[in-house]
């Protein structure tokens, strides 16, 4: 039978960074603005997981409590995001993050 | 399920919604169809409220589902559809001839390694302060995760818990100028409707 191995909490850290790392490459390599966003929220989803991993390892709820603020601060992102790849892909329906190369000075 | 017998239940749960996890990860990265991506950020979120369960943050992994899966992603999805972009994107353009997403992938096996070393550095362990057992703050089998959670928030984080509620406001206030149409020199009101009007200008 196969061996029981046991989950330490190092096994979420990993997993963690490994999601970190895609949602990273994600973010630099695709070019539709909303799909960039969503790489974002896989990285803070990432740093979610370790937070609470961190809360279980030094067994302090205060971890647990950046997330909420994470959750919100991550929702005022969204909402603020959207609003303003609206207003973009509105007036130019197939814009990718080249195109806002017009906002330069 | 005669195979599962003898692992540990975490292990199971941990490989499963790991798996779920990298998996909907890479659908987001990978898929040229932003609505298949969206519904592979779904499979991700849901896989990290898998693993919040898991280590017995049980309100997190609601408010995981619920804020994330039925509110952000419903968001993203409404924003695709509403604007009618939901259409393949040629995934073979690369700004820089190559060039970017080599660089993308050695920075992100960088920014996999830096943690991973720090990992095998500490032993996988923990630095910082324990609480004392009999803080309040202290993780307990008896005190559900909910009431320790509120408890923090409300006494210890509650400044910081005030202002959040203020960065929503500015938020959607933000939200609102930002998405609204301003100017509408095309605009053309419907005769049947509503009687003839100044065109705004």
């Amino acid at each position: 039978m196969i061996a029981i191995a046991q989950v330490t909490p190092v096994w979420y850290l990993v997993l963690a960074s490994v999601v970190f790392a895609i949602g990273a490459v994600g973010l630099l390599v695709r070019r539709n603005p909303l799909v960039m966003f969503m790489c974002v929220e896989l990285m803070l989803n990432a740093v979610t997981l370790t937070f609470v991993t961190f809360s279980r390892m030094l067994n302090d709820v205060n971890g647990q409590t950046v997330v909420v603020f994470v959750l919100v601060v991550a929702a005022a992102e969204v909402v603020v995001g959207l609003g303003i790849i609206v207003a973009l892909l509105r007036k130019q329906p197939s814009a990718t993050a080249d195109d806002l190369t017009v906002l330069k000075g | 399920m005669h195979f599962l017998e003898g692992l540990a239940p975490e292990l199971v749960v941990f490989v499963l919604a790991g798996l779920v996890c990298i998996v909907g990860a890479l659908g987001v990265v990978l898929n040229a169809n932003p609505v298949h991506a969206a519904l592979s950020l779904v499979a991700t979120l849901f896989g990290v409220a898998v693993l919040f369960l898991a280590q017995e943050a049980n309100f997190l992994a609601a408010v995981q589902i619920i804020v994330y899966a039925g509110a952000i992603v419903v968001l993203f999805l409404f924003v695709l559809m509403l604007l009618g972009i939901d259409r393949a994107e040629d995934l073979s353009v690369d700004a820089l001839g190559g060039g970017q997403r080599l660089a993308a992938c050695i920075l992100g096996v960088g920014i996999l390694a830096l943690p991973l070393l720090a990992f095998a550095s500490t032993g996988g362990e923990a630095t910082g302060a324990r609480p004392p057992a009999t803080a309040a703050n202290a993780i307990t089998k008896t005190t559900p995760d909910i009431a320790q959670l509120g408890e923090s928030l409300f006494t210890t984080y509650l400044f910081a818990f005030e202002v959040t509620s203020v960065l929503l406001v500015i938020a959607v206030v933000g939200a609102v100028v930002l998405a609204r149409k301003v100017k509408r020199a095309d605009y053309v009101e419907d005769p049947l409707t509503s009687p003839p009007s100044e065109v705004p200008t």
